[in-house]
């Protein structure tokens, strides 16, 4: 072990000798090293107030006039999230509330009921199996066939039929009834794909207990299995919440249709960015909680992993 | 512990068959094993030994033989495995606990589901079990937060806490880090010691000794030979269980 000083990596020469005659090795990077410390956040000031100013730069420019009075006339935005009776204006603001308890709503149901068709496809039972065949060819059609193709047929197709009070609900109702249709399917697959990540190894300990196979579902499994699927249940919540502007195709006064009215009176369409500003104020804290969940996930696997 | 003449049969397993597909798992297993009896199956991997404890608490359903708990014959069709699992406890390799609950939780899941206690009692009950492994501090833990003697331990209680008639080991020291295993085998000990009946699938041959009433040695699903265990360790009549101990001795494991 005697005797190797290191080199001096600033020395220039890249080589460190060996004493046991084998080829010498190189440890040093030939590359610049990267910028730490002050150094480091002077540069990223830089390089921000570059990045900012030429987005300042081209929004403000004379070219990016019609841009920036047809979207974001702040005057416009206004007038379309209040809404203006007089000229036919209706709130987008109103109509974003709409968006929110019917995404609510449907959430709560959908959780429910794709929790059972969940159940459904993954119990064995001879008595059951007619119903397990029904519930794929559901699941199949409803994640196969795009929301809006569904939305349109079951929003002007039923109450086409005159089937009585089937036929003469609130477009809201045939929105929330389409939405909860497509929904359900996929956030079933999503139970159904948590379901199968808890270890069969689980399964055998609950039922060694004595646990009956309902009770082992209820206790053991279906607990881990949604923690595992958390952030797609919250992903499908996220999809959900904007898939409620497709309601917009039923002529029902939610944001988006609110907006799209807006812009069609005042042949500006600051309105559309209203809508999607409060799109985003939903959206983004929401995404962000996801993540935030899916790292918590990651680090709690990681800490038992290493256990 | 030796025989108590005239203690009752707990398991009795006649001509005992299982095949998963074309492999032939277990080829005709007979055992018995009276209460306060401790029988230890040795063996080599994939000999049968874990597949026959699955057997009898009916984890896995047999292709033919029978089983009697009791002198019930296991297989008759009014017999609910509910009912059967709930007075054999069953502990595994990779403890299994259930990682979503507390450790108090893990031990009253069986009580209050199963026999239907209330929380309270329950609670009481699995804290006085705790306490008797000195885990007691730990109740509302995690069991991701617990070493793995102390997360097999916890299992040895979760299956206590059901007052089990017969409890199966399925190689429970062999997922262990080599410094935890002396505390559960020490817990096993114990158990023996109090009574308890227990059939034991185990790679540990010095505990085997010690605490077996009877050796039994597996090779290829059947029981080769079995006996005393001072008998089968020291003096086996049979070639399969000499070659095996010698394997054992050469990795220095006896």
């Amino acid at each position: 072990m005697a005797g190797q000083a290191p080199r001096d990596p600033t020395g220039g020469d890249e080589v460190a000798p060996s004493s046991t005659g084998d080829p010498p090795i190189s440890l040093y990077s030939s590359h610049r090293p990267r910028l730490r410390g002050r150094a480091g956040s002077t540069a990223s000031a830089v390089s921000t107030v570059v990045v900012v100013g030429a987005i300042v730069l081209v929004l403000s420019s004379k070219s990016a006039g019609p841009f920036r009075n047809g979207f974001l006339d702040l005057h416009q935005m206004w007038i379309a999230l209040v809404g203006d009776p007089s000229k036919g204006i209706v709130s987008v603001g109103k109509g974003f509330f709409l968006n929110i308890w019917l995404s609510l709503l449907c959430e709560v149901l959908v959780l429910v009921l794709a929790l059972g068709v969940a159940t459904l496809r993954l119990t064995r039972g001879p008595v059951l199996l007619p119903f397990r065949g029904l519930a794929i060819a559901y699941t199949d059609f409803a994640r196969g066939v795009p929301v809006i193709l569904v939305m349109l047929w079951i929003g002007f197709g039923v109450p086409s039929l005159n089937l009585g009070s089937i036929s003469s609900q609130s477009p809201v109702v045939y929105a929330g009834f389409v939405l909860v249709f497509s929904y359900t399917a996929y956030v079933s697959e999503v139970y159904r794909a948590g379901i199968l990540s808890v270890p069969q190894a689980q399964v055998q300990a609950a039922r060694s207990l004595g646990l009956s196979s309902r009770t082992t579902l209820r206790r053991v499994v279906l607990p881990q299995a949604v923690r595992n699927v958390l952030p797609a249940l919250l992903n499908d919540f996220a999809s959900l919440q904007k898939d409620t502007a497709i309601v917009s195709t039923l002529g029902v006064a939610e944001a988006v249709h609110s907006a799209q009215i807006a812009g069609g009176v005042e042949f500006n369409y600051s309105g559309f960015t209203m809508a999607s500003i409060l799109f985003l104020l939903v959206t983004i804290p929401l995404t962000r909680y996801t993540d935030h969940v899916m790292a918590r996930d990651r680090t709690r696997r990681l800490a038992s992993a290493t256990t | 512990m030796t025989r108590i003449a005239g203690a009752p049969t707990v398991l009795r397993t006649t001509a005992l068959c299982k095949s998963f597909g074309d492999l032939k798992v277990l080829t005709g297993i007979d055992l018995e094993i009276a209460a306060h009896e401790v029988v230890c199956l040795i063996g080599s991997s994939g000999s049968g030994k874990s597949t026959f404890l699955r057997c009898c608490n009916l984890l896995e359903r047999i292709d033919s033989g029978t089983i009697e708990l009791f002198g019930h014959d296991l297989a008759h069709e009014r017999i609910d495995e509910n009912q059967v699992r709930r007075h054999i406890g069953m502990v595994f390799q990779s403890f299994n606990l259930f990682p979503h609950l507390s450790v108090l939780d893990n031990v009253t899941l069986g009580p209050r589901r199963v026999l239907g206690e209330e929380r309270r009692g329950a609670e009481r009950r699995a804290r006085d079990l705790l306490a008797r492994i000195g885990l007691a501090d730990k109740a509302a833990e995690y069991p991701d937060r617990l070493s793995g003697g102390q997360q097999q331990r916890v299992a040895i209680v979760r299956s206590l806490a059901m007052e089990p008639r017969l409890l199966l080991l399925d190689e429970i020291t062999s997922a262990l880090d080599p410094e935890l295993v002396s505390e559960v085998l020490e817990l096993v000990g114990e158990l023996a010691h109090q009574g308890m009946t227990m059939l034991i699938a185990t790679h540990e041959m010095g505990f085997a000794r010690e605490v077996a009433d009877s050796v039994c040695f597996l090779e290829g699903g059947a029981i080769v030979e079995s006996g005393p265990p001072e008998r089968i360790f020291e003096d086996p009549t049979e070639p399969a269980t000499r070659r095996f101990l010698q394997r054992i001795i050469a990795a220095g494991r006896l």
